[in-house]
This record gives C-alpha cells, structure tokens and sequence, in this order.
C-alpha cells in the first residue's frame, strides 16, 4: 500500500464551545470498506460533513489522492469522486427517478451530454434494482426506494470513495439483507466505502476495518472483533459499570450491542 | 420538447399578430401590444431566477430602473440609440452579478425582503446623485424623430425582438446543464450541491440572466417615453407586477411568463384602467387569487394540459429513455 486514497489528519470541529469532532485521524486504503460506529452524538456525520466540505474544520487536514481538500466545497468534493449519502434522503422530489440520477451523472460524472447521462443513469438504476421505477416522481417512493436512489445518484458521480451516512437506517430486517448485499457488490466494483452505521450486523458482515468515535475522538479502530472487545468501545455503549461487568463475564460483546 | 411544439403553436400565431399590429388597428392597441412584448420580456427575464431557481425575486425594478439610467446617460453623452441599449444591458448585467454575489446567500423570505430593498437603494440612490442622474427632476432624452407613429412601431418592433430573444434564451437555459442545474436547485439546494452543481455560480448566473433584459427593457422605455425619473423607473409597482405575470402564466414553464403577460395587460386594460381608484386592491385580490387557485399558472391547470395531451398525442412518441 502506497499513500492511501484517503487521509485524515488532526480533523477537529467546534460549535462554540462543543469540539463535536476532536483530533480525528485515519486514513482510507483503496477497495476497503470501513465503518464507523459511535453512539449518537458522537460526530459521526459531523465527520462526514467535514471530509465532504459541508462543513469546514476548525482545524486538520483532508488529503485526498495526495491533494489537500480541506477547503473543498460540497460540489467540488463529488467532482473529484468523494460521493456520499445523507442520513435523510435528499432528492429532488418533483424530478422522476431518472432525473436525480441523471443529475450525478451530469454535474459530478463523467457524462458530456444529457443523453449520455441519461444513459449512465439508467444503468446505475437498473444495477440498485430501480430501473421500473426511472419514469415515477422520486416523491412517490418508499423509504427503501429513496434509499436505493440515493445510492444511485451517487454510483452516477463515479466515486472513488462513497460516504454512506446511515444509509440502513428506518429499514427492516429484510430489507436489511438486500442493502448488505447492495453495497457489497458496490464495493466490488472497486469503490472504496465509508460506512456509518448503527446495525453491528451490518456492520460485522461489511466492514474490514472499523473506527469508533466518542464524544467527537476517535477512541478505537482496527479489526472488527478486536473492537468489538476493546474495553473503551463496550465502556461507550454500555457505561463503565456494565462494561467491567463485561469484561468479567467474558461474553462476546458484539451479542450485547447488537441488541 | 413536447411542451416546446405545444407552446410554439400559440406563440407563433401570437407574436404575428403583435408584429401586425400597426397595420391592423389604432395607435391604442400598438401601443398596448408594445406592453405586451415589454412585459413578456420582463417575466421571461425574471422566470430565470423566480422560476427554474425558485428564488423569489423582487429585484425587477432595480434593473430596469438601472438600464433606463444607463441607456439615458449614454444617449445623453452622445450615443447612438441602439448601442446605448447594448451598453445599458451590459452594464446592468454586471450590476446583477456584483448585487448576486451579495444577496444570493439569503433564501425565501429574507431574499424576497432583499431583493425588494435593492430597489429603493437604487431608487434613493437615484434621486440624491443630482450632479449624474439631475435627481427628483428627471433626465430628459433626445426625442425620438420620425413622428409618433413611426416612433410606435420602432419600439413596438424593438420590444418584439427583446421579447424573441428573451424566448430564444429560455429555450437555450431549459434544454442546458445550467438550465438542469438551476431546477436542481430549486427542488433541492444542499442536493444540487452535493451531486455537483456549482450552485453559487449557477444561481448568479441566473440571476443575471434575470437582469439583463430588464436593463435592455429600461433603456429601450427610457428612449421611448424620452423623460425618466426615479420613482418611474424604480416602481415598486412593476417589481410586483413583473413575478405576478409570469406566476400567472407559469413559473419554471418556457412560455408561461408571455401568456402571464398577456393576460395580465387585458386585465389592466379591460378592469384594471376602469376602477383607477381601486386598482391597486384588485392586484392585490389578483395574487390571492393565484396563491389559493392557480398555484401553478395558467399552463398547469387541467384544461391546457388536456389539450396539451390531446395535440401531442399523434405526434411522434417519444422514447422515454
């Protein structure tokens, strides 16, 4: 592994006296999918939103392919191939579902002209199992739907890197299933993935590497089972008397926070 | 492009007959459809900003009022009319973008309020520079020669091309990224931005394209009625009038704003003219009217859209890709 896609150094973010995200470091190889757990309130998507440039950091660096993008604005940060989803879905309601794809694919993507867009929209559908739906206005989908759009439009921009901002949240188990499988074989065309998430099964069947933060620190990272186990993270969850408790009884604690 | 066939089968035959008016009727009637094509451009113009961006401009006034200055000075200093016109519009447009670059960061309400202040900077503005502007006393103009008839169908014909080009425009802007990118915005601004629009660049951009044939539109009137002051041309009475127009017709539509307009000159002229004292409640009723019952023009209600259907039909289907 040469310099990584992604590197965050130092990242820090205060709203007046709150450091919602605090010395943040880490960095992004290519092909991985690496997730991010921390309770809520812990400058999960505060992080997102200063890697995408909604947000601009009080302090730390973004590199990104080697270059310093702290400055970047959002529209800026998806032409250059950092694509991410919002927590809430944001589409353009009153657009058919083509629309908003054709959208990425023409303003982020590679697309010269509408119809080739429109092209390339198309295909990103049918690859979200969308493609019935291109011609219905984005207001009259479901939330699994809206969801599957919103991972559309950003597979349009061609990303290198994809930002999932809890793109599972407000699903079903079965529902659950498909996205798992969703976003597999998005990483298998080579996207390297950060994923938000709550769901420790989702996270568990994804992530190769996973990065806990706390209070706006990042408290923890690497394996997914050795973090799961790492006293600190379980402390997080679970309030220190219970994580000692715990660490006792030597239970699989992953069991415990998936509930 | 359906909606592009459908609306030419209309604005055709329409601007024909305004470009027939001298030789068919009075000096009344060219003159009201002199106000049409005016109009039309004036709520095409702010159908960019209003319309396909949703950012509820009230800035109208501040452009014309500005091209009418302009186009008023150059001619004063010795320009010939037409190129006074251009200039007027180039140097409104720069206005437009230095103005965007400041009030576009407001949205909703407080760009509405905002917007609607410009005018009355400008206006005061205006009224207290005497030594360039001659202040509450107005700038006179070279009187146009030629006779009134003459002079009629000159500016008749040159609001007509305005208008044309005006049309010409938006059919560029709808069928463009910029065009894309502007509905993008309006649907959904924090979106637009994350799939890549330049959303600031592409809200000036349209912005401007708002003031630039207000600025045409001013400095073409000024020459016409060959005497400007501030409050004529800064009124606030237009910069209400001009978005109500092209909501009336249908924001965001390519021919929405021309038909606004000319319903909008039949109202003032049949109603509106006879009950001078209460003209200005009637426009106020007229808006309401809108808000509650024609919320997207008159384009979008049911009957045009049938008819729209029914003439679309037989023609070529196209793929819907």
């Amino acid at each position: 592994m040469s310099t990584p896609l992604l590197q965050v150094d130092q990242l820090s973010k205060n709203f007046g006296g709150v450091a919602a995200v605090s010395q943040v470091s880490f960095s992004l190889e290519a092909g991985q999918i690496v997730g991010v757990i921390g309770p809520n309130g812990a400058g999960k998507t505060t992080l997102v939103n200063l890697m995408t440039g909604v947000l601009r950091p009080s302090g730390g660096t973004v590199r990104f392919n080697g270059e310093d993008v702290t400055a970047q604005r959002p529209f800026q940060a998806s032409r250059r191939g950092l694509a991410r989803t919002f927590q809430i879905v944001q589409p353009f309601p009153q657009m058919t579902v083509l629309e908003n794809v054709i959208a990425g694919a023409l303003f982020a993507g590679p697309a010269k002209s509408t119809s080739e867009a429109a092209q390339q929209a198309m295909e990103c559908l049918e690859f979200v199992g969308l493609a019935d739906l291109a011609q219905r206005s984005a207001m009259s989908l479901t939330l699994p739907s809206r969801k599957r759009l919103e991972l559309a439009k950003s597979l349009a921009m061609q990303p290198k890197v994809l930002l999932l901002d809890e793109v599972n949240a407000g699903l079903n188990s079965a529902e659950i299933v498909d996205a798992i499988e969703l976003i597999r074989k998005i990483a298998a065309r080579g996207i390297t993935i950060m994923l938000i998430e709550h769901l420790m099964k989702v996270v568990f069947s994804l992530c190769d590497r996973l990065l806990v933060l706390h209070h706006g620190e990042l408290i923890a990272q690497g394996e997914p089972q050795s973090v799961a186990s790492d006293p600190k993270v379980i402390e997080a969850y679970l309030g220190s008397k219970f994580a000692a408790k715990m660490t006792d009884q030597k239970t699989l604690p992953a069991e415990v926070i998936h509930v | 492009m359906n909606s592009l066939r459908y609306g030419l089968l209309w604005f055709i035959p329409l601007a024909i007959l305004l470009a027939l008016a001298p030789f068919i009727s009075n000096n009344y009637i060219v003159q009201q459809a002199t106000f049409v094509c005016m109009y039309a451009a004036l709520a095409l113009s702010w159908n960019f900003i209003g319309g396909y961006t949703g950012y509820p401009s009230f800035s109208t006034s501040a452009f014309v009022g500005f091209g009418a200055y302009a186009g008023a000075l150059l001619q004063n200093a010795g320009m010939p009319m037409v190129l006074a016109w251009v200039f007027a519009t180039i140097f409104t447009g720069i206005f437009a973008a230095c103005l965007g670059f400041a009030i576009l960061r407001m949205k909703g309400h407080y760009f509405a309020i905002g917007s609607i202040s410009i005018v009355e900077i400008v206006r005061l503005i205006a009224a207290s520079w005497s030594s360039l502007t001659g202040g509450g006393e107005g700038l006179n103009l070279p009187i146009f020669r030629g006779g009134p008839e003459h002079a009629g169908m000159v500016f008749l014909y040159s609001f007509l091309v305005l208008m044309l080009l005006a049309v010409i425009t938006t059919v560029i802007v709808d069928r463009s990224r910029l065009g894309f990118g502007l509905r993008c915005i309006e649907q959904n601004e924090d979106a637009a931005d994350m799939v890549g629009v330049n959303v600031n660049a592409s809200k000036i951009s349209a912005f401007v394209l708002s003031a630039i044939f207000c600025g045409t539109a001013g400095a073409i009137s000024a020459s016409w009625v060959s005497y400007i002051s501030p409050p004529d041309a800064f009124s606030i009475v237009m910069t209400l009038k001009v978005p109500v127009m092209a909501m009336l017709g249908g924001a965001g539509t390519i021919f929405g704003p021309v038909l606004g307009a000319l319903v909008f000159v039949g109202i003032e002229q049949s109603v509106l003219s006879r009950f001078l004292d209460y003209n200005q409640a009637i426009l106020g009723l007229i808006i309401v009217f809108l808000i509650f019952f024609l919320p997207g023009g008159l384009l979008r209600i049911s009957l045009f859209q049938k008819l729209k259907q029914r003439i679309t039909k037989p023609s070529t289907p196209e793929v819907k890709s």
